[in-house]
């Protein structure tokens, strides 16, 4: 992407006017999208975006610019307004030797998107809105969209670390609307991997599409979902999100050291049921959140956060590690793109499996609720309290799974829910693809849980 | 910054290589940004940032075709003109599907750029930030940290021209300081965040921004998990603001069009309380988010919606209203990256005659809302249900009372506009529009 002799200039740069660590992170993106709303094609659409970020660190202080000039005079003229903040350090010439290093890629592109041919990525949209048009008359409208990325990234420091990956994602999504005499309903699928073209292989578009449809017209019948608290089971796969918000926000290292976490300072301690044991693991095949290296260069590594109830440790960038007195980061440096400086990051996170019989822990609930898919969440890690939205769920009725529920948020504090978890489990699914959104930047996270069951959470619905 | 027209002279340049039987747009931006963060006395990071792209729509036939490109390189442009022409070729045909045409509506003079923003030293940022941090931590002495302090400036230009004769620019700046902090006693920890944004360095509040976060920690400490009831409530101009936020989507024509609104075949019937009047209104200049022209280059107006609880209409785009048989209301939103869309710009409540208090005494018992969470996963637009996780305090006899957290509020949309009590008149400039408080009869809130 670029050539390291350029590379290397700039790092002196960017290190001239007194800056004691300094990082050049470039990145060339590409994107195609594809929309299917209101039974028609709608619109194709492509995206081309390349520029680098530059870092300059001293101290405490880090300067940051970045610019779409690709050029050596470009990039010259950024490190400098990064390394403006330096100014008050010392000078001299610094010297940085880059080291290539090359980590395996966990990234094995079958198809590049960008080799396909459009047609075939407006059939599967029209595939969809068929599959899902054809579960009943009920269902009154249909999107659905396709989106491929393909983001090269190349990382170098003053450390001399040169690396480099070429991630690829690509994921599908269908929208149903049901129509009744109860209203409106929607019901939503969505997948994406860390995969080219081949995805297709492994999902089929059609059976996502009735799906959604299916969850529309059964919500049509649904009734207000309780309000107060009561037991919850999730589904293996449907709501790994749940630990994003409930712990995974407060095990990031930046909250941590700003002592912003209920988490911090409690390595060591049980922080949660001895049945649950988390992970957040980059490692983790084509996965949503998955990647060979993070936007610091690190390889992505397997983390064990929570073993048995007991917390093992946090996530980790380069500064927060820096300060900590840590070798490496966890590899859990990311960025939305080169516009934006990293910061600590979730990948793939998930709960381990566990001993039970997912039927049996259904059966053992004699009244509550059970999550079929969970949506999207948000925590507050200084006081743990955290919401996320059932898209759908049932009742749980003598043990057994009756009737669908409307919509609502479920509310909780992380450190309670966590120990009122009092099933696992022995299946285990990963969830659906995620984007996570912290400090206005937005990434692509993968969770993942078991079947389990949490003895008591608040359910914002408005039954009594 | 940039007086000279040169972004739209390449608009209108790009405009200009529609082949014949082609429509194009051109939507051109560039800007820069400064971002300052304080924490612990000390620059946590100093970014500066410039971006500039394109965005480029050709329609034939009745296709529309898309593609963007994060650079104004010539070469560039004429490969992302030939993208998005080439995606054209793979949308199907819709006969309403044509770029907006000058409707003759004059641009009002809005100015949303301040010269002497452009002028503030760095030095002079740096310290914003610094002092912002030291107000907050000695505001209350339960304030225990600030985990950051921001202080942010933004300067951008959009060109917009197309082969149907418009062409539009304009250019706007603003400026910002927003935190948060914790506030700790008696092992119980809450958080605030306080925020100010103005156009001119000078008129920014950092004593509103303080004092608000530290209200919002500290008025919830201790705060415990309320009993699950119906009771009215009173959103906190930001909760109104976070609800006004998800309310325009069903009144959009494209949700009409496309059978998602719950107000779809509604015009002239009543669908809210007679205190609910809600217009879009982007001409109002004491709106943040006011604005001269909408993403298609035309001139932003007025649009009444909803008056004294009747619904008046939808807001529109060209695409919508040529499909509905209406004019465009200047309702096109966008980002550079996308093709514009239907959106409700400026969306606010007509303001009452009540401040929050008289509105607590006219309640009597219920619950001040001072913050939602969850809201982006716990309303559905389309349905109408919503449910979302609350923080505030319990008032009693118009008075306010003990705090109270870790519950939800829920209801539907369309009931909730029934059951507005009132409007509030503490009218507050927020990000997303004008915003004020507002009682609602009865909402269900689930907690113990």
């Amino acid at each position: 992407m670029l050539e390291s002799s350029v590379v290397q200039k700039v790092l002196g740069a960017a290190l001239r006017s007194g800056g004691e660590w300094a990082e050049v992170f470039v990145e060339d993106r590409t994107a195609s999208s594809g929309r299917l709303d209101d039974g028609r094609i709608e619109e194709l659409s492509s995206l081309r975006d390349r520029g680098a970020g530059i870092r300059v660190v001293i101290g405490e202080t880090t300067g940051f610019a970045h610019t779409a000039d690709l050029s050596e005079n470009g990039l010259r003229i950024a490190a400098e307004a990064a390394s403006a903040v330096a100014r008050s350090g010392g000078g001299g010439v610094k010297e940085v030797a880059l080291t290539r290093q090359t980590q395996p890629s966990i990234n094995h592109i079958v198809t590049m998107p960008e080799t396909v041919a459009k047609a075939d990525k407006v059939e599967l949209l029209k595939r969809a809105n068929v599959a899902a048009r054809g579960e009943g008359n009920s269902i009154s409208q249909v999107s659905a969209n396709y989106a491929d990325i393909r983001r090269r990234i190349l990382v170098a420091n003053s450390d001399g670390l040169l690396a480099s990956d070429d991630q690829v994602r690509t994921r599908f999504s269908v929208t149903a609307v049901a129509s009744g005499d109860t209203g409106m309903q929607t019901g939503y699928k969505s997948t994406g991997f860390s995969m080219g073209w081949e995805l297709f292989d492994r999902v089929d578009v059609e059976s996502m599409a009735r799906g959604a449809a299916q969850t529309a017209i059964t919500k049509l019948k649904a009734r207000p979902a309780p309000s107060g608290a009561m037991p919850v089971v999730l589904a293996k796969g449907s709501g790994g999100v749940m630990f994003h918000e409930a712990c995974g926000h407060g095990l990031e290292a930046d909250a941590v050291q700003k002592n912003t976490t209920v988490f911090a300072g409690r390595v060591g301690e049980l922080v949660a049921s001895p049945l649950v044991t988390l992970v957040d693991d980059g490692t983790m095949g084509p996965e949503w959140g998955s990647f060979s290296i993070d936007d610091e260069g690190r390889p992505a590594t397997y983390n064990v956060l929570i073993e048995d109830g007991v917390l093992t440790d946090y996530m980790w960038d380069f500064l927060r590690a820096r300060k900590a007195g840590r070798p490496t980061s966890s590899g859990n440096g990311r960025r939305q793109s080169y516009e934006y400086l990293p910061m600590v990051r979730m990948t793939n996170t998930y709960v381990l499996a566990g001993q039970e019989d997912p039927d049996e822990i259904v059966r053992q609930t004699p009244n509550g609720v059970f999550v079929a898919h969970l949506g999207g969440g948000q925590v507050n890690t200084a006081t743990g309290d955290f919401v996320f939205g059932m898209e759908e769920a049932y009742l749980i009725e003598n043990g057994e799974i009756t009737e669908p529920l409307r919509e609502a948020n479920l509310i909780g504090n992380g450190p309670e829910v966590l120990k009122n978890i009092d099933a696992v489990g022995n299946d285990f699914a990963m969830g659906s693809p995620g984007m996570c959104g912290k400090n206005g930047q937005s990434v692509p996270v993968g969770d993942g849980q078991p079947t389990l069951r949490v003895s008591s959470m608040t359910i914002g619905g408005t039954a009594s | 910054m940039s007086d000279s027209n040169e972004l739209l002279d390449l608009a209108v340049k790009i405009a200009g290589w529609a082949n014949d039987g082609e429509q194009v747009e051109a939507y051109v931006a560039r800007g820069n940004s400064t971002t300052v963060r304080v924490y612990n006395a000390d620059i946590e990071s100093f970014s500066s940032a410039q971006e500039e792209g394109v965005g480029i729509r050709v329609i034939v036939d009745g296709r529309q075709g898309f593609a963007y490109a994060g650079s104004l390189d010539l070469e560039v442009l004429q490969d992302t003109i030939s993208e998005a022409r080439d995606n054209a070729g793979f949308a199907e045909y819709d006969e309403f599907v044509a770029l907006a045409e000058p409707d003759g509506v004059p641009f009002a003079d809005i100015d949303l750029f301040c010269p002497s923003l452009l002028n503030v030293a760095t030095e002079k940022k740096i310290d914003a930030a610094f002092e912002l941090e030291k107000k907050l931590l000695a505001s209350d002495s339960r304030i225990t940290t600030v985990p950051m302090a921001i202080y942010g400036d933004e300067w951008s230009e959009v060109a917009l021209a197309t082969s149907t004769g418009i062409t539009a620019w304009q250019q706007g700046n603003d400026c910002a300081l927003s935190t948060y902090c914790l506030a700790v006693e008696n092992g119980d920890t809450q958080t605030g965040f306080g925020f100010t944004v103005a156009r001119e360095f000078d008129e920014l509040d950092m004593d509103k921004a303080v004092a608000d976060a530290a209200k919002r920690a500290t008025q919830l400490l201790g705060a415990t998990k309320p009993k699950s009831r119906r009771l009215p409530v009173i959103l906190d101009p930001y909760v109104t603001s976070s609800f006004l936020g998800v309310m325009g989507f069903p009144l959009t024509g494209e949700a009409v069009l496309k059978g998602r609104s719950f107000f779809a075949n509604r015009v002239g019937e009543t669908v809210g309380s007679a205190a609910v009047t809600l217009v879009s209104d982007p001409t109002d200049t004491r709106s943040l988010s006011a604005n001269k022209m909408d993403a298609e280059g035309l001139a932003s107006r007025r649009v009444g919606l909803i008056e004294n609880g009747v619904l008046s209409g939808f807001v529109h785009n060209s695409y919508t209203a040529r499909r509905s048989g209406t004019q465009s209301t200047g309702s096109a939103v966008r980002s550079m990256k996308t093709t514009p869309t239907v959106g409700c710009r400026a969306l606010t409540l007509q303001e009452g005659t009540q401040s929050q208090e008289e509105l607590m005494k006219q309640v009597g018992e219920g619950v001040l809302v001072r913050s939602v969470s969850g809201l982006h996963s716990g309303v559905n637009p389309v349905s109408g249900d919503f449910s979302t996780g609350a923080e505030g305090l319990m008032f009693r006899d118009g008075q306010l009372a003990e705090p109270v957290r870790e519950f939800t509020i829920a209801s539907t949309l369309q009931r909730m506009l029934g059951d507005v009590v009132a409007v509030g008149n503490d009218v507050e400039q927020l990000p997303s529009g004008l915003s004020m408080s507002v009682a609602i009869g009865d909402i269900s809130i689930s907690g113990e």
